[in-house]
C-alpha cells in the first residue's frame, strides 16, 4: 500500500500520456473484439452504403447527367463521404448503449486514463470505417468507377474522409453522452447527419438546388470534403486547383480542437 | 494500516437532473477489516454512497477518506486501493470471460503477462475456468455475478464496494456467493455492501446502518439493532379485517409506537416477551376477539426496519 501512496505522488505529464495511449490501445482492442463478436452489425452497416451504390448508379444516375464525367466517377466520392459520416453515428450508439449497461461504471472508478474510454470509441470506429471504405472501394470498382488520378492521390483522398469522420465521431461522442439510451442517440444523430449529407455535393452538383440551399450546400464542410476528394481522386472538375482539400483538413482539425476537449469535459463531468 | 477503513462525514449529495436530494447528511465509519452492510429500501442513497467512496461521482458538501487518503485529493490512490461491484453486472457482453478479466487488469495498469495470468487465477477461484472462452452472452446470471466480482478483485483490493451483490439471484447462487465474500472478508479484506435483504446483512455484516430517504436511521450491529427495538415480537393473525380493526384500536392505545400490521397480522415489540404476550392476549380475549394465529418470536431485521420506517423494506 506505501508503494502506491508513493507511486500517485509522482503522476505526471509522460506518465498520464503513456496511461492514455496504454489504455486506448486496450479500450480499442475491447471495442474491436465486440464488432467482431456481431458480424451482422458490420454487414448491414456494409450493406446500407453499397445499396445506396446501387440506387444512384443504376436508379437515379441516369437522370443526372453532369458534363465531363460519367456518373459513376462523381458519385463513389460522394458515396465514401456518406459512408464515414453514417458510419460515425455508431460511435454515439455505442457510447450510450455502455453507458447504459453500467460498464462505463466500472471504468470510472479504475485507476485508467478517463479518456481513454472515448479515444479507443472513436479510434475504433475509425477502424472500422477503414474496413467499409475498403469494401466499398471493391464495390465500386465492380460497377465501374475508374480512379482518374493516382493511386497515391486516391488514398490521400481516403485518408481526408477518414480524418473528417474522426472529427464527427467526437460530435457523435457529445450526442452519445447526451442521450439517455443507444435508441434515443441514434434517433439524435439522424437530424444531424441528413441534411449534411444529402443537402451536399456529394450526389448532385450544388448548381442544381435553389438559392437559397445552395449558399448552405457550397460552404458546409461536408461538401468542401466532398469536393476535395473528388478532385483527388477523379480529378474532377479537371480546370481547378484543390484548394479545398487544405478546406477540409482545417474543418476537420477545427471540429476536433472543438469537439474533443468538450465531448473530454462532458464525460469527466459523471452525473 | 490505519485502523479506519473507511470514514464518512456529513456526505450530501443532490442530482442536478432530478433534483432528488439522494443524500442527506450521512456519516459512519468501517474499521479496517470489517464488513458495513448498508441496508434502505430502493431509492434510499446506497448506491449514491457508494457512486462517491468509488471515485463515480462527487458528493456536493461533507467529505470522505479512505484509509485516511481524502477522497477529494487522493483520487488516484484510493482508486488502487478500492474494488467495485456494481449494482448491474459491469462486464462486456460481447467479451469472452478470460478477455474481461484480462482487459479490467490491464486498465488495472497490470503488465500483459500478469493481467493474463491474474485472469487465470480468477476465472479458477470463482469457479469460471471452463467457461473461460465463452462470451459472456452464453453466461447464466450466477456466472455473470461471479465474473464482475472476480473483475472486482484484479488489483487485491484492501477495500471491496459490492452494490446489492445477490440481487435478482436464485437461492444456490446467492449462497455460493455469500460463500466467496466471507473467503475475501476472511482474507482480511474490508467489505462495505448494500442490500436489500435483511437476511444477507444480517449473515454477512460485522456493523449495520440502515438509511431511508438519504438519511441515516440507525446504526449498530445486527444484534444491537434487534436489541434497541425489543427483544420479542409477538404476532397474533386475525379472522378478518374488521377484528384486525378493532384488535389495532385496542392494542395501540396499550402498545403505542411498538405496533406493527400487515394484512391480517399485528406485530407487538417489547423486550419482555413473556409478559407482553399475556398482556396482548388479556386484551384480545377481554374484547372477545378471535384471533386464528399467535407466534412468539426474535425480532427479525425486517422488523426493525418496519419499526424504524413503517414500511416493509422490499415494498417498493
Ligand atoms: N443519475 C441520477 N440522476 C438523477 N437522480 C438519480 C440518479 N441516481 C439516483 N437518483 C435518485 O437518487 C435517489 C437515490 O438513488 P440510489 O442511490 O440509486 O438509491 P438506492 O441505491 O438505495 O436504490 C433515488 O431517488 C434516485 O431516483
Ligand atoms: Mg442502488
Amino acid at each position: 500500500m506505501t508503494d502506491v501512496l508513493q507511486n500517485s505522488t509522482k503522476t505526471n505529464w509522460t506518465k498520464s500520456i503513456y496511461w492514455l495511449v496504454t489504455d486506448t490501445l486496450t479500450m480499442t482492442k475491447r471495442n474491436l473484439i465486440s464488432y467482431t463478436r456481431i458480424p451482422q452489425a458490420l454487414f448491414f452497416s456494409t450493406l446500407q452504403p453499397v445499396m445506396f451504390v446501387l440506387l444512384f448508379r443504376y436508379v437515379f444516375g441516369n437522370a443526372i447527367p453532369i458534363k465531363n464525367i460519367q456518373y459513376v466517377n462523381y458519385l463513389i466520392p460522394g458515396i465514401f463521404v456518406q459512408t464515414v459520416l453514417f458510419g460515425s453515428v455508431s460511435t454515439g450508439i455505442g457510447l450510450a448503449e455502455d453507458l447504459q449497461k453500467g460498464i462505463i461504471e466500472r471504468f470510472r472508478a479504475l485507476p485508467m486514463s478517463k479518456m481513454a474510454v472515448l479515444t479507443g470509441r472513436t479510434i475504433a470506429d475509425m477502424a472500422r470505417n477503414i474496413v467499409v471504405v475498403t469494401i466499398i472501394t471493391g464495390v465500386g470498382f465492380a460497377v465501374g468507377f475508374r480512379i482518374q488520378t493516382s493511386v497515391l492521390s486516391f488514398v490521400n483522398g481516403l485518408l481526408l474522409l477518414l480524418l473528417f469522420s474522426f472529427a464527427v465521431s467526437w460530435g457523435f461522442t457529445i450526442v452519445g453522452l447526451s442521450a439517455p439510451n443507444s435508441e434515443t442517440a441514434q434517433v439524435m444523430s439522424f437530424p444531424l447527419i441528413f441534411p449534411l449529407t444529402f443537402a451536399s455535393s456529394a450526389f448532385v452538383p450544388v448548381a442544381t438546388m435553389p438559392t437559397w440551399l445552395r449558399d448552405f450546400a457550397t460552404y458546409q464542410p461536408v461538401s468542401v470534403l466532398v469536393d476535395a476528394s473528388r478532385k483527388l481522386m477523379v480529378n474532377f472538375p479537371a480546370n481547378i486547383s484543390n484548394w479545398s482539400a487544405v478546406e477540409s483538413i482545417f474543418w476537420s482539425l477545427g471540429a476536433i480542437a472543438i469537439l474533443l476537449p468538450l465531448a473530454v469535459y462532458k464525460f469527466s463531468k459523471a452525473k | 494500516m490505519n485502523e479506519i477503513a473507511i470514514e464518512v462525514n456529513d456526505l450530501s449529495k443532490t442530482y442536478p437532473k432530478s433534483k432528488v436530494k439522494a443524500l442527506d447528511g450521512v456519516s459512519f465509519q468501517v474499521k479496517t477489516g470489517k464488513v458495513l452492510g448498508l441496508l434502505g429500501p430502493n431509492g434510499a442513497g446506497k448506491t449514491t454512497i457508494v457512486r462517491i467512496l468509488t471515485t463515480i461521482i462527487k458528493q456536493d458538501s461533507g467529505s470522505a477518506k479512505i484509509f485516511g487518503l481524502d477522497l477529494a485529493s487522493r483520487t488516484h490512490a484510493i482508486k488502487q486501493l478500492i474494488g467495485l461491484a456494481g449494482q448491474y453486472a459491469a462486464v462486456d457482453e460481447n467479451l469472452t470471460g478470460f478477455e474481461n478479466l484480462t482487459m479490467i487488469s490491464r486498465l488495472n495498469h497490470m503488465n500483459k503477462v500478469a493481467a493474463k495470468s491474474k485472469a487465470l487465477e480468477l476465472l479458477e477461484k470463482f469457479d469460471l475456468i471452463a467457461a473461460k472462452d465463452r462470451t459472456l452472452k452464453t453466461y447464466s446470471g450466477g456466472m455473470r455475478r461471479r465474473l464482475d466480482l472476480a473483475a472486482s478483485l484484479v488489483n487485491n483490493p484492501a477495500i471491496l464496494f459490492l452494490d446489492e451483490p445477490t440481487t435478482g439471484l436464485d437461492p444456490q447462487s446467492r449462497l455460493m456467493l455469500w460463500d466467496s465474500i466471507q473467503n475475501l472478508v476472511k482474507s482480511g479484506t474490508t467489505v462495505l455492501l448494500t442490500t436489500q435483504y435483511l437476511e444477507e446483512a444480517d449473515r454477512l455484516a460485522d456493523t449495520i446502518i440502515v438509511i431511508d430517504h438519504g438519511r441515516l436511521i440507525a446504526n449498530g450491529t445486527p444484534t444491537d439493532l434487534k436489541k434497541r427495538f425489543g427483544s420479542s415480537v409477538i404476532s397474533i393473525t386475525l379472522r378478518n379485517a374488521e377484528a384486525t380493526d378493532s384488535a389495532t384500536r385496542l392494542l395501540s392505545a396499550n402498545f403505542p409506537n411498538k405496533l406493527l400490521s400487515e394484512d391480517n397480522t399485528l406485530k407487538v415489540i417489547s423486550q419482555d416477551g413473556p409478559k407482553l404476550t399475556l398482556d396482548v392476549l388479556r386484551i384480545i380475549d377481554a374484547n372477545n376477539i378471535e384471533i386464528v394465529g399467535l407466534n412468539v418470536s426474535e425480532p427479525s431485521l425486517d422488523d426493525v426496519f418496519l419499526t424504524l420506517t413503517g414500511q416493509t423494506i422490499q415494498e417498493n
